[in-house]
């Protein structure tokens, strides 16, 4: 295949057309985003579920929690491992494939990464002291340690986020006559006007997904008829954890369209459909748009886009045409966002109706002992099975309305993703794609498999309960699961026996 | 000193301390390849499992810290790099996933013959990942790129390209050795200690005739490092590599394993600090300098804070992780335990 771009990289806004190599470097970039941050939810929020789960074990001194508690830490450490590793592949792609993003403002909008790199070797390192801890460390030792977790977590988030967030609204540097970046300012360049509404809006969007997903793990037990003690807590503590914060999203989900409409009008108006500037703009849900303006499909409803953007019918919003077709999302990619964004509406609405028949019943049976306060519906525990895969779907459609939504720019108004791409030939990035797909199916089929042995060996030894003492915890299946017992020399070597190393 | 030169020094100790903890882990991969088939390489292998595991992912964070540093402080090095090595740095990085997968995958198999394939990915590409970035650093050390140099197989395939790619696979092999005795020592399995002795004093032999050849590829393939490294600061540290390597070999061979790490780990420090002494003020020999690559000032201070406060967080959180793992705190806690009631009491 043909190389077009070995011309100097402000050349290339001359060529009508783009580089061969754009395609294979997003496809790729996009397939391991979105398979990185399937892992993401449980890295940011399942510490915090766990300690929940942690605690209550410690204060009721109740053996079903402290075991929920210790197989949640061992999930939570496997996904980490799986998380470190495609996480590594991301910060090579920035080099293989935006090598012109990082050379230009590496280091105006690169130290949000520092603070995610250090977050992230804390975090390896207390999971690592607390899915050993649970025997010899002290309970509350053990359980302190295990304390600074989820702020580690928030932390590795807040750089993240300070990054992409500054990809949206860059600010805190001034161009010099070559339009390179100077006068650097670090603290504007971290805390960009879409950084707030970002960050919360993400954080809530994880410990909602991890509490759904994990709540909707003993819902399916539920459904299955397995309504004890410990399929109870293990739905209603994540479950809660997620219906409390389901509120709170509707009010920083608007928060952040709202920062969208006023900070990044041009991906306002591909959310929301919107071709010209005006008043009384309606409001589609899903629809098609096409690229003389019109939109097909969908559900049309006056007013309504105009008034949920500033209260009022006469508010005025920016519409597409306002720039030129160059520099803003082409109708396809408007439709992506604009749809991506919609799913992600409606999921967030079906789960805050979940959320309400939660509260409704559980409020009901506020009297009644604890073990009879859950709601007893088998088609709740079937929206709430469904729940966990809805929010991992909804958090998808957001980082699509994210990344799309800012298409041409890959540094907003400031540098296309065209002239950011590596200049490595197409066909290669081809391959490349290629060998990671099938890298990455591998991968996350042997993680979906191995938790579901995981899952299948405890149910096991549930039904053993007692009979039998089980030669393995659940850390034992973990990458930093405790030391296996020394294998007999084999006797090849002529080595002598040891003992077993392990009490 | 300036800001960007304290930058690239912190730069080149993280380099040090990937080659240090990434090569010791790469090295257990090197031997559990090495190990024979499933019956005669249980021992070593379980041994291996038993270091990495605790460890394994914190050496891998190591090298983000590299890349952090390198395009938030310099980030033209960064463009440069990727561009030009973009082959062996897409290969290093397939080798990364499916060793990482394959590491902490293959534990939860218990079917030999699953284990045997996650168990083969990892020995594999714990073998090939070192070799392609050992390439690329001998591409850079012997300035074949500049920036706006296109992808080339010259910048990775070439005299000092191959002679770094094998010294980082020998001195991997090496550290893991020693590693692994002393584990061996640590957790009671004297025949393991003596195994990975004589494969630690095989692998220095190995590193040492890759030094003598050094002396035959390097001063006409690469004039700028070998001027570095025969002068200065950079004479210094390759003495203290090669009085390190001295002692290390004395102590091996007496049987001392339990120091022979701190050289071993001296040998392959001094090495990476020389070849970055050596390169001064390059940070590519001889067409991009430390203050021309240099990000933004305020980045660079920044950057510097955000490494304090970090090596005042992590560096205790490490030592509690090393202190705890030492002193036989960290045990699994097994279900029948949960279940009597007990299980959190602390008694042990």
């Amino acid at each position: 295949m043909h190389n077009p771009v070995s011309l100097p990289p402000g050349a290339q806004l001359l060529l009508a057309e783009a580089p061969a190599q754009l395609l294979p470097a997003r496809e790729l970039m996009a397939f391991t985003l979105a398979s990185h941050i399937i892992l993401v939810p449980m890295g940011v929020a399942l510490p915090l579920i766990t300690l929940i789960m942690h605690y209550r074990g410690l204060r009721r001194n109740d053996p079903t929690s402290l075991l929920l508690a210790r197989r949640w830490s061992a999930v939570m450490a496997l996904q980490f491992a799986v998380g470190v590793v495609t996480g590594t592949v991301l910060s090579f792609e920035f080099g293989l494939l935006w090598p012109g993003l990082m050379g230009r403002w590496g280091d105006v909008f690169g130290i949000g990464f520092g603070v995610e790199a250090w977050a992230f070797f804390l975090e390896a390192v207390l999971i690592a002291v607390y899915l050993y801890g649970w025997r010899r460390l002290p309970a509350r030792t053990h359980f302190l340690l295990g304390l600074p977790l989820p702020a580690t977590a928030l932390l590795g988030t807040f750089g993240i986020l300070a990054a992409n967030s500054w990809m949206n609204t860059p600010q805190g540097f001034r161009l010099d006559s070559t339009g390179n970046p100077v006068d650097v300012d670090v603290w504007k360049a971290i805390f960009t006007p879409m950084f707030g509404p970002q960050f919360w809006h993400f954080v809530v969007a994880m410990f909602m997904t991890a509490g759904f997903v994990v709540a909707g793990v003993y819902a399916v037990g539920i459904l299955r008829g397995r309504w004890d003690h410990y399929h109870r807590i293990g739905f209603a503590v994540p479950f809660t954890v997620a219906a409390v914060l389901t509120p709170v999203q509707f009010v920083l989900g608007d928060t952040i369209a709202r920062s969208v409409f006023h900070k990044q009008p041009i991906k306002f108006a591909a959310m929301e459909l919107v071709w010209e500037t005006d008043t009384h703009v309606p409001e589609y849900i899903f629809g098609r748009l096409h690229p003389d303006g019109t939109v097909t499909g969908g559900i049309r409803i006056p007013q309504l886009d105009s008034i949920l953007a500033g209260f009022r019918p006469d508010t005025r919003v920016t519409g597409l045409t306002s720039v030129p077709a160059a520099d803003r999302p082409d109708p396809t990619e408007a439709t992506i966002v604009h749809w991506a964004f919609d799913i992600m509406v409606v999921i967030g609405s079906l789960l805050g109706l979940l959320v309400l028949c939660y509260a409704w019943a559980v409020w009901r049976r506020r009297k009644r002992p604890a073990a009879e306060r859950l709601p007893r519906s088998r088609w709740f525990y079937r929206g709430a099975a469904c729940a966990g895969v809805a929010s991992v779907v909804a958090v998808e459609c957001g980082w699509i309305a994210t990344e799309v939504g800012r298409q041409p720019w890959i540094v907003y108004q400031n540098m296309r993703v065209a002239e950011a791409v590596t200049s490595t030939r197409s066909a290669t990035l081809w391959t490349m794609f290629g060998v990671v797909v099938v890298v990455y199916v591998f991968i996350f089929g042997s993680l979906l498999a191995v938790l579901l042995k995981m899952r299948t060996r405890w149910r096991i030894e549930d039904a053993a309960a007692g009979t039998a003492i089980p030669a393995e915890g659940p850390e034992t299946e973990t990458p930093y699961g405790p030391r296996a017992a020394v294998p007999a020399a084999a006797a090849g070597q002529g080595a002598r026996e040891e003992e077993d190393g392990t009490p | 000193m300036t800001t960007a030169g304290i930058v690239a020094l912190v730069l080149l100790l993280a380099v040090a301390a990937y080659a240090c903890a990434g090569g010791t882990d790469y090295g257990a991969g090197f031997w559990d390849l090495t190990a024979g088939g499933a019956e005669r390489g249980k021992r070593p292998r379980w041994l291996i499992d038993h270091a990495m595991a605790p460890v394994w992912e914190v050496n891998n964070v190591w090298l983000i810290f590299v890349l952090v540093i390198m395009w938030t402080g310099f980030p033209v090095l960064f463009q440069t790099v990727f561009s030009s090595m973009w082959l062996p740095l897409a290969l290093a990085v397939v080798g990364l996933v499916l060793r990482g997968a394959g590491f902490a995958l293959r534990k939860p198999i218990k079917r030999v013959a699953g284990r045997r394939l996650y168990g083969a990915l990892f020995a594999v590409s714990s073998l090939l990942t070192p070799y392609f970035l050992g390439a690329a650093v001998g591409g850079i050390a012997s300035g074949r790129v500049a920036p706006g140099t296109t992808a080339s197989a010259d910048a990775w395939a070439n005299p000092t390209s191959f002679f770094f790619g094998l010294l980082t696979v020998t001195g991997t092999a090496f550290l893991g050795a020693v590693f692994l005795s002393c584990d061996a020592e640590r957790w009671n399995a004297p025949d393991l200690v003596g195994y990975f002795r004589r494969r630690a004093l095989g692998a220095l032999a190995a590193a040492a005739l890759l030094g003598v050849a050094a002396l035959f590829v390097v001063p006409t393939d690469s004039p700028h490092l070998w001027n570095g490294l025969t002068q200065g600061a950079g004479l210094v540290l390759a003495l203290v590599a090669v009085a390190c390597t001295v002692a290390t070999a004395v102590m091996l061979l007496r049987g001392h394993t339990r120091w022979s790490r701190f050289t071993a780990t001296g040998i392959v420090g001094a090495a990476v600090v020389a070849w970055g002494v050596a390169q001064r003020p390059y940070l590519i020999p001889t067409s991009l300098s430390i203050e021309q690559a240099a990000g933004a000032p305020s980045t660079l201070v920044w950057l510097l804070v955000v490494t304090v406060v970090a090596v005042l967080l992590v560096g205790p959180a490490l030592v509690l992780l090393y202190w705890l793992d030492t002193h036989a705190e960290l045990e699994s806690l097994s279900e029948s335990d949960l279940r009597q009631g007990g299980g959190t009491t602390g008694s042990g």
